[in-house]
């Protein structure tokens, strides 16, 4: 690692420039994973298991090297970071609630 | 100046590493997150924004899993004709590579602002801002085939599930508003660079705060891609 994480900053984030190209690349190596997911109509599970790795991957990349969350300090991360987390929980309400809504749909409308 | 004399002070060595300096930050009685005031309310902004994408996703997912009509095939409805032959989501494939590239110049010209160098950082901007509305065009024409060709409505379609419209037009116009927003101010930013406003200022963080917006509308970007266009 060239850059210590809590190194002061003299004059904001600077960071060597090939730490952004290999995230520039990587990033264009990811995507072509993921469309290639669908190139190949890979299915079921592998296939929303792949799609799911290449997004967080993508989106850890975006935000810890493009949007520097990498090296700023641990309290900033937590503020930012941690909040999201609640989604889950609506997230999986409404998996439940959409699954109950089209077991009723089902049984109510659908002969 | 006291804006100044703020930064100066933000920018003093940073406390302990790891958690013992969660608690010394939060605890101790002073600015809690030693970075710019800017910086700090483009994260806030950028988190309430994270959770109307949520709700947008979230509802999408919801009516996906709902509807006892067949969804329609990304795969098939995004498909482009190259000659002869059909290429599943090449339109969208395009549009998530110009995405990424304008992020990285954009994550190039945060750099070169850092170092001082106006006409680069100034380019690259421009540059970044320049792709952005290269994606809006992508994203009218994807807009105008959907409507006219393939008589796509918020309110139903003929290839099945009639949330299929409400879901693509919500999400993804929503986005593409959030690129065209970033074009703007891109190139408010950019033009300050290059009359040296922010030379005379003192800081460049500006350009760092405006990349943050646009690295974030990218990261919305790939969320879409991965759960509307690739699921």
């Amino acid at each position: 690692m060239e850059h210590t994480a809590d190194a002061p900053h003299a004059e904001g984030q600077q960071h060597p420039l090939t730490i952004y190209l290999w995230c520039w690349v990587l990033l264009f190596v990811v995507s072509t994973f993921s469309y290639l997911v669908d190139y190949f109509h890979l299915h079921g599970a592998l296939r929303w298991t792949l799609i799911l790795i290449f997004m967080l991957v993508k989106a850890g990349m975006i935000v810890a090297v493009f949007m520097h969350m990498k090296w700023e300090r641990l309290a900033l991360k937590f503020a930012i970071l941690v909040p999201p987390l609640s989604l889950l929980i609506l997230i999986t309400l409404m998996a439940i609630e959409g699954d109950y809504t089209f077991v009723t749909r089902l049984a109510s409308f659908v002969h | 100046m006291a804006g100044n004399a703020l930064s100066a002070e933000v920018h003093a060595p940073a406390g302990l590493p790891g958690l013992p300096g969660v608690v010394t930050d939060l605890a101790a009685d002073k600015q809690a997150f030693p970075v710019p005031w800017g910086k700090l309310m483009m994260w806030i902004f950028l988190l309430s924004d994270t959770f109307i994408f949520s709700c947008f996703l979230t509802s999408y997912m919801n009516v996906r899993i709902s509807t006892t009509m067949p969804w329609p095939n990304p795969s098939e409805v995004f498909s482009l004709k190259v000659g002869a032959t059909t290429v599943p989501l090449l339109l969208i494939a395009i549009m998530t590579m110009v995405l990424i590239t304008s992020s990285g110049t954009m994550a190039l010209a945060v750099n070169y602002g850092y170092r001082r160098n106006r006409a680069r950082t100034t380019a690259l901007m421009l540059f970044t801002a320049g792709l952005g509305a290269t994606f809006v065009g992508m994203q009218a024409f994807e807009w105008t085939k959907l409507i006219v060709h393939e008589g796509i409505r918020p309110w139903g379609n003929p290839l099945g599930a009639a949330q299929f419209g409400s879901s693509f037009f919500m999400i993804t116009g929503f986005h593409g508003l959030h690129v065209s927003a970033g074009v703007v101010y891109l190139t408010v930013v950019a033009m300050r660079v290059w009359n040296g406003f922010y030379e005379r200022k003192g800081n460049y963080e500006t350009v760092e705060v405006a990349g943050l917006y646009w690295h974030f509308v990218d990261l919305v970007w790939v969320f879409i891609f991965a759960l509307f266009y690739l699921w």
